[in-house]
């Protein structure tokens, strides 16, 4: 070890053998048990049993794919997968509309910025249970909205989701864009904050309009963004999980049940242990069905670990 | 149109007070506004009403006549099954929970960015790929191993099992979090200390963690908020005497016994959000760094 530090470069120090570095290799097995045992042997261990017929506690008898029949022919887990897919599809439009319009007016530059980014953010810190518990309150058919607005006048006004089992995925939507949105319109406007002044000012010389500019060339140059946001979005939906235990707990019946529920409450409740598991590796299926196309996207570019 | 401001959100004002534009801008924000502060307003109103105003009917009134009943109720004799201790019980919990869980997650993650950033070896960015992949997974296909696992160590059922839970399902997030940061750190620095003969540990402790300390505490903020918040785990790998708070809060709101009592309950809910609430109002910029630190990971 000489003194010439500084014009050395970077991967001149990589070990080759095993008790090189030993430390960081001490420190890093948390990591290593983490990534391996819990991520690896965890998720394998599950699909290997979701092919048994494990109920009270798991065993290794090969069933085939007897669990993923009976899976797919069980009206609940449908109705799970149609709220889901409802649910999904609605929140990731809104929530792209809402936190990127949001995101564009406090971009205007505007008066209060800080304070409209607090009041629409603060429903993130807030955890689904709270969420769901104030929102289960102000739809409440009897004391909420809907009798407030009966009051003012509109007798017939009828919103009440929370009873109704064709609209009731729609309440938990509300209560769910209303905790989320916040997230994303900060990743937009931090987004929109890095895109160039100039681009603007050229927008203006050409005599472009701001909406205009909007659609055709800052939606565009912020792609890298908009996916960031539907693949936060995207793994939120699929935990989907307090919020509905909250506010309806999958009721009016099971007309709000979601696929998360299903899972706890056969591994949990109903000790059908290897039904859960059939049902978790769908989770896990259509996660990866999700990632596949966004890690292609987002590394295939460029050369990353 | 718009003004031309080279830096910053704060450009000249604009011209006229009240033009269309403007009407339109602050009418948007304004009307968005009121949707994100109803629930907040409303939780706070009924929880200072006394039941028969509740009962008379509009969710929106203020309150006629203030009363902290429903909080004192909530706080110290809401009845969670045979237990009517209210729901201090489970916030005492949520702090037990809390307290250990962002320490041991904290330190186990800036320590293994660190190893991530510095002191590479072989493999390690495979086990970080994993580790950031399994930020992914649904919790749901690794829940039941995970209670084989704290069988196995004698720990299912107990707030040292939760503890766990949330340092291993944290640490992809605050591993990624700390690495890009310890990366960031110039590399002379690392060198100059190998040369003064510093190793793994003393490098650690003496450059980077004082340097690091922003981060540290953006990794608090994540983690105090994630860790209270959270609901799954605590159903699960705890029991009835140490449910934390949000699992206790939603026993109280959604039991079936008994009349409901919505003062009490929004009281209670309430109480529940106060933790992340104040950490948010107090933390103000750093907690949109830490979300938007949670949102790059990938």
């Amino acid at each position: 070890m000489s003194d010439h530090v500084s014009e050395q470069s970077a991967p001149a120090k990589r070990p080759v053998q095993l008790f090189r570095n030993m430390s960081a290799k001490i420190a890093s097995i948390p990591m290593i048990l983490t990534a391996l045992v819990v991520f690896v042997g965890g998720t394998t261990w599950t699909v290997v049993h979701s092919f048994t017929s494990s109920r009270l506690l798991p065993k290794l008898d090969f069933v085939g794919l007897d669990q993923y029949e009976r899976l797919w022919s069980t009206p609940r887990w449908l109705i799970s997968i149609e709220n889901l897919a409802i649910y999904g599809l609605c929140s990731m439009i809104l929530t792209l509309t809402i936190g990127f319009t949001l995101a564009a007016l406090l971009d205007r530059k505007i008066r209060f910025e800080n304070t409209f980014r607090t009041i629409f953010l603060y429903p993130f810190a807030l955890s689904f249970v709270v969420t769901g518990l104030a929102w289960q309150w102000i739809l409440n058919p009897d004391f909420g909205l809907q009798q407030v607005v009966r009051d003012w006048g509109w007798e017939s006004f009828a919103f009440d989701p929370l009873n109704n089992s064709k609209i009731v995925i729609f309440g938990i939507l509300i209560a769910g864009i209303w905790q989320g949105s916040g997230l994303i319109m900060c990743i937009m406007l931090a987004g929109l904050r890095g895109i160039d002044e100039d681009i603007w000012k050229a927008a203006r010389v050409d005599g472009i309009g701001t909406v205009k500019t909007y659609l055709r060339v800052i939606i565009p140059m912020m792609r890298p963004v908009f996916i960031t946001s539907l693949v936060l979005i995207a793994s939120g939906i699929i935990k989907l999980y307090d919020l509905v235990v909250a506010q309806t707990n999958g009721g009016p019946g099971i007309s709000s049940e979601v696929p998360a529920k299903y899972v706890i409450e056969y591994m949990f409740r109903a000790q059908n242990l290897a039904q859960g598991f059939a049902a978790s590796t769908m989770m896990l299926v259509s996660v990866v069905v999700i990632l596949i196309p966004w890690a292609y996207l987002e590394f295939g570019g460029r050369k990353r670990g | 149109m718009v003004d031309v401001a080279m830096s910053g959100p704060r450009g000249p004002k604009p011209k006229k007070a009240f033009s269309t534009r403007n009407i339109m801008l602050y009418g948007t924000l304004i009307l968005v506004s009121v949707y994100y502060l109803l629930p907040l307003y409303v939780m706070i109103v009924t929880s200072l009403k006394g039941m028969p105003e509740i009962r008379l009917g509009n969710v929106f009134s203020p309150p006629l006549e203030i009363t902290t009943a429903a909080w004192t109720k909530a706080w110290s004799e809401a009845c969670t099954g045979i237990n009517c201790d209210g729901l201090s019980r489970g916030f005492w919990n949520s702090v037990q929970i809390l307290i250990p869980s962002v320490v041991l997650s904290i330190a186990v993650a800036s320590v293994n960015g660190y190893a991530l950033s510095h002191w590479k070896f072989k493999g390690s960015e495979l086990f970080f790929t994993i580790l950031i992949i399994g930020a992914f997974i649904p919790y749901q296909t690794m829940l039941y191993p995970i209670v084989i696992l704290l069988r196995e160590i004698g720990l299912m059922g107990d707030l040292g099992g939760l503890v766990l839970v949330h340092t291993v399902f944290g640490m992809p997030i605050l591993t990624l979090l700390f690495r890009n940061y310890f990366t960031s750190i110039p590399e002379e620095l690392f060198k100059a200390a190998r040369v003064d003969g510093a190793r793994f540990w003393g490098i650690y402790f003496r450059i980077m963690l004082p340097m690091a300390l922003p981060i540290f505490v953006v990794a608090m903020i994540l983690q105090v908020t994630g860790i209270w918040n959270d609901f799954l785990f605590g159903v699960i790998y705890t029991k009835p005497d140490t449910y934390p708070m949000t699992v206790q809060l939603n026993n109280i709101v959604n039991s079936v016994q008994g009349v409901k009592e919505y003062n009490v309950n929004m009281a209670a809910t309430l109480l529940t959000g106060l933790v992340p609430l104040v950490i948010y109002f107090a933390s103000g910029k750093l907690f949109v760094r830490g979300i938007a630190a949670g949102a790059v990971k990938g």
